[in-house]
């Protein structure tokens, strides 16, 4: 591959430092490219998208009213992370999620930090995310977001930052434990003594996480996946991770709560009780007894079992209080408060419009910041400044001063980049990084994550249902190779 | 294991039969009516009558053109039998239990799917058609060696050879119906030259003329070709063979409803009590449906005492 001319255009790049030549823990596999001619890699290209084709590798994209199944676009060229700064990244991640599972615990209980003043009562009587059915309550080992998905961004002086945490039911651990095992497949020679951080013990990881909390003292506590059904957008990654831990994968049809609370399953041997519940169905369709009564894909009596402590949900209902744009802006305070330390990992610089001078900031300055709603997901109703005509400035302005607790805003950074193969060759592409937190009796980072990556040229919108594709995510020991 | 699992895999089990039972009819009737002159051919119009969906064809077809029901049989959507609507029904039902089956056997299902998908959405000449269905058939014994060779035979495993072996024994009878009330009339008279040929066409639909002559050693001839599809204890494409397999499996389910199990007993009863040698015009037809009410009534107690089907 004809790679000399690479150049990412002042952009911070994972890979090629100033001047064009690779960093230390990249060197192996840029050599490695360089050496493969362009009809070879070509031709691993194709076997791999098949491979993910064939493996049903798939997500779910709707227009209008239908669905359709799309595979994940996979980059050849992964992203590489030294694991010095791997660990420090790491360390970060552990102290943000207990930190933020220390918040939501206090949040649904005594209300310290409220009562301290460091966080204002108004946000939370505001907060979409804050249940009441779940005051008073406190689940096994106080935590209440089990899989944190965090999203990382590099600026383009090389820090990095958190962007937002992912605690309700973050997705694309699977495309992380795939996409692996697809590079294994490809370019078996790169993994031979170079270092590479093994990404694989993340099922049985996760089993041990959801295990731990079985409520009845049993040796082999019965596990299951809760799934929407197979038209759900991650579909696929609930059936891979229920395959990889072992455990049953079920439908709300499937579980049964009795009058003492306790869930069951429906098998062809009658009813088998159920200990642990990995949900990956939103809080509002859990329970048509305690949230929207039209939900078909909830179990009826799923709150009050898990009130009564008769059953485990991972993650606990009402987690998402703490995933919230604005609820964001105040985690370096929230680490201070619950730790008594510095936060090890950087917060994106942000407006809340909610404090008026900030938002009289945001409004004067529209056109050079990202303004986003408290509670979308997945890329959605935000503004990007830079890029935004000013009818959708104004729409903003409104929108803003009529509901400033719902939106923050931050400075647009300039996003690092990714050799990534393209048409014509290899070019720079914008990337994030979603690294999956586990917290039950220990604390687990995954090597790495989810490295998702904008296929369009400039675009900086890594989302999956929005034209984004990943990437393996190498973190290398460069003292080992 | 879930009981919507072991309905979906029962599920899986027929619809991939019936896809395959379907591309074999297709490839024999070309075959067929290739050896016969065009007088004796006996058309296109039994497929449809096999497949149960006569009235739905007949509503949007006048004349049974071998365009029109091959069309109808491969590629209508609204045709719930079609070859493309059973391989999309096999796709989702395993797809939904893919965590309890080995991942080559999803991917060489999934890979069938796409292949089809693509195929099917061209034109197909006749020549390519019969490519394409051939290489149906032996993907899908393709997936059914790997489910063997590589899945636990649980009760997963179970469901999907019930599901099978229940679909395969009502195509049999499908076929025999259709076929023999054509080819076994009333009076001898009635009996049309190529009879022999047309019944290794039933044989051949079914694999089965190879192990027929193995075993039979006699001429074709239409009541062994019945005796053999309704009786051998070892073709497994014959209904004896299929209910004894059903029985062997329901027998190793939990829990105590025998319902399901009773029924195929009858089943049994029926096949061995009848002279099946003599049966002819309409005591063939009528045996027949007995048979396919007796397999209805199967699939019913299957559903309830597993399923937890209100019926």
């Amino acid at each position: 591959m004809d790679m000399e001319n690479y150049t990412s255009n002042n952009f911070y790049d994972e890979l090629i430092a100033k001047g064009g030549r690779p960093r230390v823990a990249s060197r192996a596999v840029w050599k490695y490219l360089k050496n493969l001619d362009k009809d070879e890699l070509t031709e691993r290209k194709g076997a791999c998208d098949l491979a993910a084709l064939v493996a049903g590798i798939t997500f779910r994209v709707y227009f209008e009213d239908t669905g359709v199944d799309r595979a994940m676009p996979f980059d050849l060229i992964p992203r590489v992370i030294a694991l010095k700064e791997w660990q420090d990244i790491e360390a970060g991640l552990k102290q943000r999620v207990t930190a933020l599972n220390r918040f939501i615990d206090d949040l649904y209980n005594d209300q310290e930090i409220v009562k301290d003043g460091v966080f204002p009562a108004e946000l939370l009587a505001n907060s979409e995310n804050f249940l009441e059915q779940c005051r008073g309550i406190s689940p096994p080992l106080g935590i209440w977001a089990h899989i944190c998905g965090s999203d990382l961004v590099r600026d383009g002086d090389g820090t990095m930052y958190v962007l937002e945490d992912n605690l309700r039911i973050p997705s694309g651990v699977s495309y992380m434990l795939e996409n692996r095992q697809v590079m294994k497949r490809v370019f078996p020679e790169l993994f031979e003594d170079s270092g590479i951080q093994p990404v694989d013990d993340y099922p049985s990881q996760l089993y041990d996480a959801l295990a731990s909390l079985a409520p009845r003292p049993v040796d082999y506590p019965s596990v299951v996946v809760l799934t929407p059904g197979i038209y759900n957008s991650a579909y696929f990654e609930h059936a891979y991770l229920a395959q990889q831990m072992g455990a049953a994968l079920v439908e709300g049809r499937d579980l049964i709560v009795d009058d003492n609370d306790e869930v069951f399953m429906r098998t062809i041997s009658g009813l088998e009780p159920v200990d642990v519940i990995y949900r990956r169905v939103d809080d509002a369709f859990i329970d048509p007894e305690a949230f929207r009564e039209d939900s078909m894909l909830g179990v009826p009596g799923l709150m009050r079992a898990w009130r009564s402590g008769k059953v485990a949900l991972a993650n606990a209902p009402g987690a998402g209080v703490a995933d919230d744009k604005v609820v964001y802006a105040y985690v370096p305070e929230i680490i201070r408060y619950y730790l008594g330390e510095e936060p090890l990992l950087d917060n994106v610089p942000t407006y809340k419009c909610q404090v008026p001078d900030e938002m009289a900031y945001v409004l004067d300055h529209l056109e050079e910041l990202v303004v986003k709603p408290a509670n979308e997901s997945g890329g959605y109703g935000m503004l990007i400044g830079p890029r935004s005509t000013k009818k959708e400035r104004e729409k903003f302005a409104r929108l803003i001063k009529k509901d400033p607790r719902n939106y923050i805003a931050q400075p647009t950074l300039a996003l690092s980049t990714c050799p990534t193969f393209v048409q014509n060759g290899v070019a720079p592409r914008h990337i994030d990084l979603r690294p999956f937190v586990l917290s039950g009796l220990q604390t687990y980072v995954t090597n790495g994550g989810l490295t998702r990556v904008a296929l369009k040229a400039g675009s900086l919108v890594v989302n999956s249902s929005q034209g984004g594709g990943s990437k393996d995510t190498w973190i290398v020991d460069t003292e080992a190779s | 294991m879930l009981a919507r699992l072991a309905e979906n895999l029962y599920w899986y089990g027929r619809y991939i039969e019936r896809a395959e039972g379907i591309a074999r009819l297709i490839n024999v009737t070309d075959h067929l009516n290739m050896d016969l002159p065009s007088g004796v051919h006996t058309g296109w119009e039994p497929l449809v009558r096999i497949t149960g969906n006569a009235s739905l064809f007949n509503d949007s077809h006048e004349a049974a053109r071998e365009h029109d029901v091959v069309r109808f049989l491969v590629l209508e959507d609204s045709n719930p039998t079609s070859l493309k609507t059973t391989l999309e029904s096999s796709r989702e039902n395993l797809r939904s239990a893919r965590d309890l089956v080995p991942r080559e056997a999803w991917e060489q299902m999934n890979a069938l799917y796409i292949k089809s998908q693509e195929q099917l959405s061209g034109k197909l000449s006749k020549r390519r058609r019969q490519d394409f269905l051939e290489q149906l058939i032996l993907d899908c014994q393709q997936i059914a060696g790997t489910l063997q060779g590589t899945m636990s035979q649980d009760h997963a495993y179970d469901f999907i050879l019930i599901g099978r072996h229940l679909e395969r024994a009502d195509m049999i009878s499908r076929i025999l119906e259709v076929r023999g009330y054509d080819l076994l009339p009333e009076t001898t008279e009635d009996l049309g030259p190529f009879e022999s040929v047309q019944w290794m066409s039933v044989l051949k639909s079914l694999t089965g003329y190879q192990m027929y002559r193995r075993h039979v050693r006699s001429r074709v001839s239409g009541a062994d070709v019945l005796r053999f599809l309704l009786r051998d204890g070892q073709f497994p494409r014959s209904i004896m063979f299929c209910m004894r397999a059903l029985e062997d499996l329901l027998e190793g389910l939990p829990g105590e409803d025998d319902r399901s199990l009773r029924v195929v007993a009858r089943l049994q009863r029926l096949l061995n009590d009848t002279q099946v040698g003599d049966l002819k015009g309409k005591s063939l037809a009528s045996f027949m449906d007995q048979l396919q009410i007796e397999l209805a009534d199967t699939d019913t107690a299957i559903r309830q005492t597993w399923f937890g089907s209100d019926l």
